[in-house]
């Protein structure tokens, strides 16, 4: 147990201090993961909410590669990523490899087949009658969409604590296409991974425990807002 | 009401629900302007359909929707305004009874300064006083009812859609809702379409009754005459009355119609042309029973006619009894009490007798 201890002890004084400048490695995991979050949520809910209403030609394929995305090795999405990117693939031209923006556009292809199930999934159990009887009061289909939308409000607050949860803790696919560039592209999982490879234990557990933090809190969050949607409802 | 009430018809109605399922064929149907169509029909009849066709909800595979005699679809949004509907579950959305009753008004752009006294109003209207700030989740099932008829009353539509809005109510909070909807629908002047399988329900709101069977019309018309008279197997089976006899107008005298079915003679009121051929049929609470060679009372009943008891089955708190009158199927309800008396029993001679006025036919054999 000792090993630990010596890395919590070390964590901490690393944190107190303010020598280790983990703040630049923090705001960097954040701004990268919540703009992929935000990409995501942003394509997903259309797209997963069209998929939940709408029947059509292939409809249970599109489910299929949506739920069959959220199993979706995060290396996977790296090598893919990387190779279109890199100097001899479609995208070379754009010099992304290695930068932030290569890093959010992995993320977002991760996060966004979950953000598409969940919002799909959530959607299509809102009863279809409910939605007759909005479009029976005069409502617009815009307006139909954004009263199922707000019927799934939890299944959407789900969506969005899976899809930060799931690029937020990813390390494969950024260490792939990021490079862990110190002070560019070094976000909390690749400089665990760094540290810990060095044997710099305290410094890999700080960072781990920051990332445990930022987790909870945002799941803090996330809950508080769909336990008091629930207590409304159910006031 | 914003201006005065429209007739919504149909013509030529069809819709397939599957490859190879159900399907509806309607040739006509219309709702007179101001007034109350009941479209009545067991479970699977294909009422609901018919009620989102002519509701705008759905889209027909073929036919057409006429409101005010012009023709609608699904994409005439000026048309759908027009209309708002209450389903059998109140279907409230999440938030608050007012969030729910101005959710119409909202998608109309209403400024809320106008929203909120239309919305205390509606309230007001199905007897919901002060519920506005509530969760729309915490009410009762009758008071989400009444907030989802406020919902769509508030919007002042010249064209109301109930789809069994009381079906999943207890029978006491049925009753009294039944009453309450036909004051309201009635006070409100608007044309409605009421959907049910509930019969008493249907005669307390409706003026006019279509009955529907496998996505077909079977009969349709003014309440009375539907309830009144059945004219097949199926709509007496469904109607809970005997199927309508053939006769013959054999005279006309003064309004008084002499009518022959096999051997026997049935008086009724009307003026049909002599040789004319009818269905007719006596409502069971109109037919009185008696005992043979029983002097019978002072009345102007002009059928009195010897009958048999061919069965007898209890029927709520009364009997109802099917009888045999030389080849002209009869029903009669009676008391239990008076059954004892007269010994009702399968077999039984008696006398049944009934007045010109009872007899309901119309022409078509």
């Amino acid at each position: 147990m000792g090993i630990y201890v010596d890395a919590l002890r070390e964590g901490w004084e690393l944190l107190s201090s303010g020598t280790f400048d983990i703040w630049a490695i923090i705001l960097t995991s954040l701004r990268v993961s919540g703009a992929a979050t935000m990409i995501a949520l942003l394509i997903g809910i259309p797209i997963g909410l069209v998929v939940g209403l709408k029947r059509f030609v292939g409809r249970g394929v599109a489910l299929l590669v949506f739920n069959s995305g959220m199993g979706m090795p995060p290396v996977f999405v790296g090598l893919i990523v990387a190779m279109a990117l890199s100097r001899r693939g479609p995208f070379g031209d754009l010099s992304l490899l290695y930068s932030q923006t290569a890093m959010v556009i992995a993320q977002v292809i991760i996060a966004s087949p979950i953000v598409m199930a969940i919002t799909a999934a959530s959607v299509s159990a809102v009863p279809r009658a409910l939605r007759l009887q909005a479009k029976s009061l005069g409502a617009q289909s815009w307006r139909v969409a954004l009263l199922t939308l707000r019927e799934a409000r939890m299944g959407l607050i789900a969506a969005v604590a899976a899809g930060f949860g799931s690029v937020i803790s990813e390390v494969g696919a950024v260490q792939m296409v990021g490079g862990n560039l110190e002070g560019e592209t070094r976000v909390m999982t690749t400089a665990i991974v760094q540290y810990t490879r060095m044997g710099r234990y305290g410094y890999a557990l700080s960072l781990a425990l920051v990332l445990m933090a930022i987790v909870i809190m945002v799941n803090i969050v996330l809950t508080t807002m769909q336990t008091s949607a629930q207590r409304w409802e159910k006031q | 009401m914003s201006g005065a009430p429209v007739s919504l018809a149909g013509e030529g109605l069809r819709r397939r629900l599957g490859k190879a399922g159900f399907e509806l064929v309607v040739d006509r149907i219309e709702a007179p302007a101001g007034e109350t169509l009941a479209i009545l029909g067991p479970s699977g009849s294909g009422k609901t359909t018919l009620l989102e066709l002519l509701g705008l909800l759905a889209r027909p595979d073929a036919g057409r929707v006429l409101l005010g005699g012009s023709p609608v679809d699904t994409r005439n949004r000026a048309a759908r305004l027009q209309m708002a509907a209450v389903f059998q579950r109140p279907y409230l959305f999440k938030g608050s009874v007012a969030g729910n009753v101005e959710y119409g008004l909202v998608a109309r752009g209403i400024s809320r300064r106008e929203r909120e006294p239309r919305v205390a109003a509606a309230l007001e209207r199905v007897g919901l006083a002060g519920y506005g700030s509530r969760s729309a989740l915490e009410l009762s099932g009758g008071e989400a009812q009444r907030v989802s008829l406020a919902r769509a009353l508030i919007l002042e539509p010249k064209v109301l859609l109930l789809d069994e809005p009381l079906a999943s109510l207890d029978r006491l909070l049925k009753r009294q809702l039944t009453r309450d909807f036909a004051t309201i629908l009635g006070e409100a002047g608007v044309t409605v379409i009421y959907v049910t399988h509930d019969q008493d329900e249907a005669l307390v709101v409706a003026q006019q009754i279509a009955v529907m069977n496998e996505g077909r019309l079977v009969s349709s018309g003014p309440a009375e005459d539907i309830m009144g008279l059945a004219p097949d197997a199926w709509s007496a089976n469904f109607l809970g009355i005997e199927s309508a006899s053939t006769g013959l107008v054999s005279g006309v005298d003064a309004g008084l119609v002499e009518l022959i079915s096999g051997v026997t003679t049935i008086y009724a009121v009307g003026n049909p042309a002599v040789g004319a051929d009818v269905l007719f049929s006596v409502h069971p609470e109109d037919v009185l029973l008696f005992e043979p060679g029983t002097e019978l009372p002072l009345t102007t009943a002009r059928n009195r006619l010897p009958v048999r008891v061919l069965s007898v089955e209890p029927r709520g708190s009364s009997l109802y009894a099917t009888l045999d009158a030389n080849g002209v199927g009869l029903a009669a309800s009676v008391s239990r009490a008076a059954a004892a008396e007269l010994r009702v029993v399968p077999g039984a001679e008696l006398l049944a007798v009934f007045k010109a006025t009872a007899v309901r036919w119309r022409l078509g054999a």
